[in-house]
């Protein structure tokens, strides 16, 4: 070998790369213990036998600006451009639980995500989407329960039965502490939140997905590849701890659990740690938690090409980019994908960016050929040991984190306490400061960036805003709070407030507190006042 | 004389609700290794709420982070909160994030100083900053 082979190669994450893999790196892999077939414990090939033979992944381009009615409008042009799946982005005051006319509200009322202050906005966000046949997605954390609230009220109106909704509620509230950071509440008091959605869910709408566990905003965030998988993993673990607390059967709950992922350039890390999880989760539900269903046991996910990878310069280099994460997430066996805009280093995605992700999923879909086989990397010496290696070092942080819990569940108290000290965000910050450091020194290639810089760039359609929406949406508020009874209001929320104070599930409080048009910002205020309202500790 | 950055303080925050801090707190690490020294003050406070403690911690430089699309909505009050204290001439205000091209000159000609969009460099605003404050201290004062 040559010196350049001799040189110790990492990958994105730091795991050691060796120039060449062969039969003996997977000397203690056993095929049928470890692998097995597709569809079969543990589930590490893919979740399902036939994989895309069968049926492709959704392509569930996430979207969400301005009022309902526009966003509507958006949703119904992708349903028509070969979408298959809707999934809403909240914008900022949503998603934290403010109502538009907040203070802290001004200049983001509808700019990042929909605006949705009460449930009629609600109504016209599915305005004409028959909701007992598409697929929808609601991305929200620590309000989840309002939004969930809003969402079975507006079926309920339209005469839907709730056992035949399919779709996801986000309702990962620990995520929210570390990655994506539209907090509200405390840890305790959203876990709790969120583990009323899922014993709510499990008994009144039993084909909805009540939370999807994410790694994706850790990632954003600036996590390696190794700790987004083990911090996912862990908080998965410690959402089943909670519900096998609240005394659910575990088989009863953990079929509607689900994932989200981002995905980095590094394709083969990529692969490996989508593969890894799926053999982690079903292991863990299995010994650890004694499940008894396969479906309980194998782990489905939705992906989204990083944002962060996203360069300014040179943005039609960000297709090549999406292209290749896209494609990792498919080699690694995805159930849904968001290829992210090529545009979205300067704001959020204008309706060709959007075309263009669309067009890169049909491309993968149709193209590519990639669809034929399931699971074609599998018995790769490099890939498989690659999976080896990411799964170990995963188990490493969360059997940390397992040893700051106690008790009989210990990963629910353990990542608790990992929140309050701060050891999940501040690992995470180191990652996102060396990743940049690699940058900045040149040891880490960005193509346009730290090298190949091209002369001048190309001036992009930008998503062109409509600040009127703003001033709009908050007078459709005051028109909202003008057509209530102040009696009733009144009452529903007192009752949540009592509801709360008595640790009783909430989910049939906030149902009525919607249903008599409390705003999103009012019941949020209820819960801020019993609970507290979490601070940024400003950690770095 | 460039100033040493052990010399400089420097404030740094995120307006509004927006929650991308990933930027914000890898600057604060790189001027803290720098030898600045950083505040911090977090996420969802106000123009006002910057202003004040800019004011109250005698800090040389304002570092805000915008990933909302709000800059232009914000940094107008951020500037009117530092004219109202009399240290909007003496604070070196610098913005970052998701900002279009075209509001880049909008923002300098409301007295932001240095616009930092995403990708940019740690290494770069280190120098700016030194620059700007060394300028700013061999000026005599008014």
């Amino acid at each position: 070998m040559d010196d350049k082979n001799k040189q110790t190669k990492r990958s994105l994450s730091g795991l050691e790369v060796k120039p060449v893999y062969t039969p003996d790196d997977l000397a203690n892999t056993d095929f049928a213990r470890d692998l097995s077939q597709p569809g079969e414990f543990p589930f590490t090939r893919g979740p399902y036998p036939n994989m895309y033979r069968g049926r492709l992944w959704t392509r569930r381009q996430i979207a969400g600006f301005g009022t309902a009615q526009a966003t509507n409008e958006r949703y119904r042009f992708l349903l028509d451009h070969g979408q298959n799946g809707i999934s809403t982005d909240f914008d900022h005051p949503t998603l934290t639980g403010y109502d538009s006319d907040h203070e802290l509200a001004e200049g983001e009322v509808g700019r990042l995500g929909v605006a949705i202050d009460s449930v009629r906005d609600m109504d016209d966000l599915f305005l004409d989407i028959p909701l007992d046949e598409v697929s929808v997605s609601l991305t929200i954390n620590h309000p989840a329960i309002v939004l969930m609230g809003m969402f079975l009220s507006v079926s309920e109106k339209r005469g839907v039965d709730w056992r035949k909704l399919r779709g996801t509620v986000q309702n990962d509230s620990l995520k929210e502490f570390h990655g994506q950071k539209t907090f509200a509440l405390g840890p305790g008091p959203s876990l709790k939140l969120t583990t009323d959605i899922v014993e709510f869910c499990t008994n009144h709408v039993p084909n909805w997905y009540t939370i999807s566990i994410s790694g994706y905003h850790i990632r954003e965030s600036g996590s390696d590849a190794v700790q987004e998988l083990a911090f996912t993993i862990a908080q998965g673990m410690a959402y089943v701890e909670s519900a096998l607390e609240r005394g659910l059967l575990v088989d009863s709950f953990a079929p509607r659990l689900s994932f989200f992922f981002g995905c980095h350039n590094d394709v083969f890390e990529e692969v490996a740690k989508y593969r890894a999880a799926r053999r982690m989760w079903a292991r863990i539900m299995k010994d650890r938690y004694k499940a008894g269903k396969p479906e309980s046991m194998r782990l489905r996910f939705h992906t989204q090409t990083l944002g962060s990878t996203l360069m300014r310069q040179d943005p039609q280099n960000n297709i090549a980019r999406g292209t290749l994460q896209a494609l990792a997430a498919v080699l690694g066996g995805t159930q849904s994908l968001h290829v992210s805009g090529f545009d979205e280093a300067f704001d959020i995605p204008s309706e060709e960016a959007m075309r263009m992700s669309l067009a890169t999923q049909l491309i993968l879909s149709h193209e590519s050929g990639v669809t034929n086989t399931v699971d074609p990397l599998a018995g790769s010496y490099f890939v498989e040991s690659m999976t080896n290696d990411i799964e170990d070092a995963a188990w490493e942080y969360i059997s940390k984190i397992e040893a700051l819990g106690s008790g009989e569940y210990p990963m629910k108290t353990g990542i608790l306490s990992a929140i309050d000290t701060g050891y999940i965000e501040l690992e995470i910050a180191r990652s996102a400061y060396e990743y940049q450091l690699r940058i900045e020194s040149g040891e880490q290639v960005v193509v346009g960036l730290n090298q190949y810089q091209s002369e001048g760039s190309q001036k992009l359609e930008l998503f062109q805003f409509d600040p009127e929406e703003e001033e709009w949406q908050k007078g459709r508020l005051a028109e909202t709070r003008g057509r209530r009874s102040p009696a009733d209001v009144k009452s529903a929320l007192s009752s949540l407030n009592q509801a709360a104070r008595d640790d009783k599930n909430l989910m049939p409080p906030v149902l009525e507190a919607v249903g008599v048009l409390a705003s999103e910002g009012e019941i949020l205020d209820t819960l801020r006042d019993v609970y507290g309202e979490y601070v940024d500790p400003g950690v770095f | 004389m460039a100033t040493q950055p052990s010399n400089i303080k420097i404030l740094l925050a995120k307006l509004g609700l927006d929650g991308h801090d990933r930027g914000i707190k890898v600057i604060a690490r790189a001027m803290r290794d720098a030898g600045m020294e950083v505040v911090y003050m977090g996420m969802r406070v106000t123009p006002d709420q910057v202003a004040q403690t800019a004011l109250q911690e005698d800090v040389d430089v304002v570092g805000i982070s915008i990933l909302s699309g709000a800059h232009m909505r914000l940094i107008p009050r951020l500037t009117k909160a530092l004219r109202e204290r009399g240290i909007a001439d003496d604070t070196i205000l610098m913005v970052g994030g998701t900002i279009p091209e075209d509001d880049v000159e909008p923002l300098e000609k409301m007295g932001v100083r240095g616009v930092f969009p995403v990708g940019s460099f740690t290494t770069s605003m280190t120098e700016f900053i030194i620059e700007n404050v060394s300028r700013g201290r061999s000026t005599p004062q008014a």
